[in-house]
């Protein structure tokens, strides 16, 4: 009982101090999306809230009000929060979604995929168009382990099979239970490694585990700079259980005017795969910041 | 963009802005956990029985770590400040309760018969003669649970952002500026330092008759 | 939602209970990570605590060293250690000691103190040397209130060690950072209530631990 009072006792005091505008308040999270500012939320690794300050400006540009809500989680928690109105545009990865949302669908084409999910989205929800982009969860080695077993970037995750019993792989929590993830190299490629680690999604911890070797294989996305950088090794993924994963903008109905949605299909039509490992590694690899390098890139591209 | 206070823009706030936010999200709680402690403590005072469970209670809700706290509290305030500040509240009671009921104990039998002779109810007797002495007690419990709540506010960026300072952590290994880090922790002790040398002025403007240096190592 | 009805859930789950994330491992790494945490803080805390409240100097400088100490964000020295230095235990230990020395120190201070100062007068009178008092006078009288220092650092330990899982450690806290981006509540919750059962088994140790170390005598006076 104490504690519901205090709990009480906190909302209102921290209602009361909400004098900053900034801060949202708790009381109006639902409220939030349909109102006239379009609340762009992003999940916990660099590349999207790059995405995000790139969605958010394109849409700025055209007037639209945006408030960010970035670095909030994985896409289990983000998922959530779209569906609930606490954020209304969020950049997604089609296959990861659909992996999500469907873990047997195997779709052949990215039309295919946006279908699928289409689907089995909520159906408060909708996904605008897919750019060409793609950033893909991956299964890489580090250049000695792959040294070691005799692997190249011509090799497939198959090849790995023998070799994962002595080797320990790295990657994000959630990547434990994903399809996209433990659960589909073992049914997919029948791959059983020696022990998992948990790390982060495909950000400094997975980096410095697969430099260090504290981690033989490690999810890498395909657009980080540190692949080139390190010689890390890809493995190729021809039963395509990372699937297509192309950049595409996850938003809730009626949170954007026709204005906001042609904005966003434009950038789609401008993103791909190249620029954004060029934005990547603008902004993990020379340190600019996220925003900056998102308006240099609309402004260039003639979208800002 | 590679200043010590020079923030991404993800964060969303300047360096005074996290700032500002972060004693608000550190102080509030314990502010609450006070208003809460206050008449918990005075109900432990009156009948003894009550504090044992109560101790208890708080103990139990003190051992469940922080993260697991906000986690489970998503569901109720959202990826938000409240929830946050509901655990610390609830933690700083673990302090505050024992510190005002010792303090409130410790008033002599004698000093009470006195203001009784003197004709004040018993309300009065509360707010004018044991608060009053109790003050260095409860300050003392203060500055351990204001220092303690400052502290655990970063781990807030566990659940999204809301960790104010400690927003500071993430963009120190994502964009791989170690100084942030250095920034993030050094500011959050200095705050915590500073408010603690704060109560400690305060306990001396509200109890002109002690001898300053009473209790100076809890 | 209901926690109960989660924590059910997650300790019926027969997979919980086996295999390198099961619950005898996790609890085994978090007893662990906590004991070694402890031993550490109590290697630097007892011995400094003993001699300043023997001579009874320092107190004001112990006081600032526990405030510091105190005003150092755990979750931030953790993510500060780990850039520094990498993976390993390392980075987890020194926000858990520096966490943990504060309350043995101050609390060591504060009981050899307030040690009755005339059976240490008696003992000097009988020509005991310094370090005969401490150890065999103070020391008795003084470990009720030592204990409960120890005993404080020890529960703060075991529920700040949960952020060693953030490094990618084990220990308990690997329930609730997976509960967390998996959003399975169950995990989130047993976790939680795992690592509260063992901060309140820890508390029983040192009750029972209090009962046998302390001589009768004290315990009657105290």
């Amino acid at each position: 009982m104490a504690a519901i009072a205090l709990a009480a006792a906190t909302a209102l005091l921290a209602g009361c101090s909400s004098s900053d505008g900034k801060a949202d308040n708790p009381l109006s999270d639902g409220g939030q999306a349909s109102g006239d500012s379009v609340v762009v939320g992003s999940n916990n690794f660099p590349e999207s809230t790059l995405l995000a300050d790139i969605y958010g400006e394109a849409l700025k540009a055209k007037g639209i009000k945006v408030t960010y809500k970035p670095n909030i989680g994985s896409r289990e928690t983000t998922y959530g929060m779209i569906k609930n109105g606490t954020i209304s545009v969020l950049p997604e990865y089609n296959g990861a979604l659909l992996a999500y949302l469907d873990k047997k669908a195997a779709p052949k084409t990215a039309d295919a995929t946006t279908a699928a999910i289409e689907a089995k989205l909520d159906s408060g929800l909708t996904l605008l168009k897919p750019a060409a982009a793609q950033s893909k969860d991956s299964v890489t080695l580090s250049a000695d382990t792959a040294k070691k077993y005799g692997l190249t970037g011509d090799s497939s995750i198959a090849d790995l099979k023998d070799a994962a019993g002595d080797l320990v792989i790295g990657a994000s929590p959630e990547f434990q239970t994903r399809q996209q993830g433990l659960v589909g190299l073992k049914s997919v490629y029948g791959l059983e490694f020696k022990s998992f680690k948990a790390l982060d999604a495909g950000g400094p911890l997975t980096r410095t585990a697969l430099q260090k070797n504290a981690v033989q294989v490690a999810d890498i996305f395909t657009t980080d700079p540190v692949i080139s950088k390190e010689k890390f090794v890809v493995l190729k993924d021809p039963k395509n259980l990372f699937g297509f994963e192309n950049v595409q903008p996850l938003v809730r109905k009626g949170a954007l005017n026709q204005k906001g949605a042609d904005a966003l299909d434009a950038v789609s039509a401008k993103l791909d795969t190249a620029t954004l490992l060029d934005l990547d590694t603008q902004v993990q690899g020379q340190n600019k910041d996220p925003l900056d390098v998102a308006r240099a890139w609309l402004k260039s591209a003639g979208l800002a | 963009m590679n200043g010590f206070f020079d923030l991404p823009s993800d964060l969303q706030y300047g360096y005074l802005g996290l700032v500002g936010l972060h004693l608000r999200e550190g102080l509030i709680p314990v502010l609450a956990g006070l208003l809460i402690a206050l008449p918990v403590a005075q109900l432990c005072v009156r009948f003894r029985w009550v504090y044992p469970p109560v101790l208890g209670l708080t103990t139990v809700l003190y051992s469940i770590p922080s993260l697991a706290f906000f986690v489970v509290l998503i569901d109720y305030f959202g990826q938000s400040e409240t929830t946050v500040m509901v655990p610390l509240a609830i933690y700083s009671l673990v302090v505050l309760v024992p510190a005002i009921v010792d303090g409130v104990r410790s008033v002599p039998q004698d000093t009470l018969a006195a203001a009784r002779a003197m004709g004040f109810g018993p309300v009065r007797r509360y707010l004018q003669v044991q608060l009053p002495i109790a003050v260095p007690a409860i300050i003392a419990g203060l500055r351990v649970a204001t220092v303690s709540s400052l502290s655990l506010v970063s781990v807030g960026m566990l659940i999204g952002n809301q960790g104010a300072l400690g927003n500071m952590l993430y963009s120190a290994t994502t964009y791989n500026r170690p100084a942030l880090a250095v920034n993030s922790v050094l500011t959050t002790a200095v705050l915590g330092v500073l408010a603690d040398a704060l109560l400690v002025l305060v306990r001396r403007l509200l109890t002109p008759w002690m001898p300053p240096t009473k209790g100076a190592a809890r | 939602m209901n926690v109960l009805h989660f924590a059910q859930a997650f300790f019926s789950d027969g997979s919980h209970w086996h295999g390198r994330d099961g619950i005898p491992t996790r609890l085994s790494e978090h007893v662990k990570y906590s004991l070694e945490a402890l031993l550490f803080a109590a290697a630097v805390g007892l011995p400094v605590g003993l001699v300043t409240g023997h001579y009874g100097r320092g107190g004001n400088a112990l006081a600032l060293i526990a405030t510091a100490g105190r005003a150092l964000p755990s979750f931030g020295l953790l993510v500060l250690m780990f850039i520094w230095i990498g993976f390993g235990m390392v980075p987890v230990m020194i926000p858990l000691v520096v966490l943990a020395v504060p309350p043995i120190l101050v609390t060591t201070y504060e009981a050899v103190r307030s040690v009755d100062p005339s059976p240490v007068d008696a003992a000097r009178g009988m020509g005991m040397p310094e370090s005969r008092v401490l150890l065999q006078v103070e020391l008795p009288v003084a470990l009720p209130l030592v204990l409960s220092g120890l005993r404080t650092a020890a529960i703060q330990i075991v529920s700040t060690a949960t952020i060693a899982a953030y490094v990618s450690l084990g220990g308990l806290g690997r329930y609730i950072i997976d509960g967390l981006y998996q959003r399975d509540y169950e995990k989130v919750v047993g976790g939680a209530g795992l690592v509260a059962g063992l901060a309140l088994a820890t508390l029983v140790v040192f009750w029972a631990a209090a009962r046998l170390a302390v001589s009768p005598g004290v315990r009657r006076s105290g």
